[in-house]
């Protein structure tokens, strides 16, 4: 005899419900978190150093969270920035989860952060299915990653709130097809904001900082058609 | 690869639910997976063997069903395959997809219940190192 139940159950419902817990917490004390997402290299934390001392500058308390398979090297160099900064070592886990987050921030976090910005694992795989409790969820690919990044990684942009073009000083000598690029987004993430950023030459300075603070206050971030579905 | 994560949550949700009902085996698990899930079902079924292992579940098989990506258009009505890479475009109006009706799944739908755990079903016996 062999019984059937029907079970139904989402296989990432615990993130899930771990994922909203947090958002309403840190929503409850007013912070609010952007979760980055991006290969390894494409340069988030140079892109999030500037950001942070941009932050710290206006007034507004940040504070990051940078997640790395091993090395403490990210959270040395987002420290210069000045704000609080935390380095979370994975040993050996590709994406960081809701709970394991929760965990960190617990009895770190400083009390009128503002905005939280986690630095997740340099992947566009994994990270893309787990919900940190982000309130936008940013994703990075530099000139020099190809103009199809966002079909060979279609979850990952396509659940994306914002993209940000990084490196674009050397746009001409990778011959970075702009226009392929963002044709090549539209077609797995329509409507999404997409914004040329270099940190040399000060292209998109403050982008990710402003986009924090909409969100922050309220305004209506990007509803990604994929995220429209989650089962 | 995230597919042991994902792995060991299909084990542990299915382990809940054999606890809850008191049944000493399983025999088969479902799952059904959206093309846009971001998961490769090949690499959870390797997965989920190992999550398996000294639990209820082992021995258990796995099976899956691939769901296509599907979305449509309000203002035209359309709806579409949205392949892979997905295209979330109308081609009738070019607006940007209303809603994505399927393609995201990533779910346990039927667990079958075994009478007698599996055949090497234990707690797993400690590594040495471990001790």
């Amino acid at each position: 005899m062999c019984r059937v139940v029907d079970l139904r159950q989402a296989v990432l419902a615990k993130n899930t419900l771990a994922a909203r817990v947090l958002r309403d917490e840190l929503n409850a004390r007013g912070t609010t978190v952007v979760n980055l997402l991006s290969s390894p290299g494409s340069g988030k934390t140079a892109l999030l150093e500037r950001e942070l001392r941009l932050a710290r500058e206006r007034g507004v308390a940040a504070a990051a969270l940078t997640a790395d398979l091993a090395t403490e090297n990210d959270a040395v160099r987002l420290a210069r920035s000045g704000v609080p900064v935390k380095q979370v070592l994975t040993d050996g886990l590709c994406h960081l989860e809701a709970d394991l987050l929760a965990g960190h921030l617990h009895g770190w976090l400083p009390e009128d952060t503002r905005l939280l910005f986690v630095e997740n694992v340099g992947n566009l795989v994994c990270p893309a299915s787990y919900d940190l409790g982000e309130s936008l969820r940013v994703v990075l690919a530099s000139v020099t990653e190809g103009e199809d990044k966002p079909l060979k990684y279609p979850t990952a942009f396509g659940l994306a709130q914002l993209v940000l073009v990084t490196k674009s000083d050397l746009a001409g000598p990778a011959e970075f097809d702009e226009t392929a690029f963002r044709a090549h987004v539209q077609q797995v993430n329509p409507g999404v904001e997409v914004v040329l950023s270099s940190v040399r030459t000060g292209a998109g300075a403050g982008v990710l900082v402003d986009r924090a603070l909409a969100a922050a206050e309220g305004h209506r971030v990007h509803a990604p058609v994929m995220a429209r579905a989650e089962a | 690869m995230h597919e042991m994560s994902v792995a060991l949550s299909v084990v542990d949700q299915v382990e809940r639910a054999a606890q809850a009902r008191g049944v000493p085996g399983v025999r088969q698990v479902r799952l059904e997976i959206g093309e846009l899930a971001g998961v490769v079902p090949d690499a959870l079924g390797f997965c989920f063997g190992l999550a398996c292992a000294g639990t209820v579940l082992e021995g258990a098989e796995l099976t899956t069903r691939s769901v296509p990506g599907r979305a449509s258009c309000a203002p035209c009505g359309r709806t579409w395959d949205t392949g892979m890479p997905p295209d979330m475009v109308c081609a009738g109006c070019g607006a940007g997809a209303t809603e994505l009706l399927a393609g995201r799944e990533l779910r346990i739908t039927e667990v079958h219940w075994a009478d007698r755990p599996g055949p090497t079903a234990h707690p797993r016996a400690p590594h040495p190192e471990e001790l």
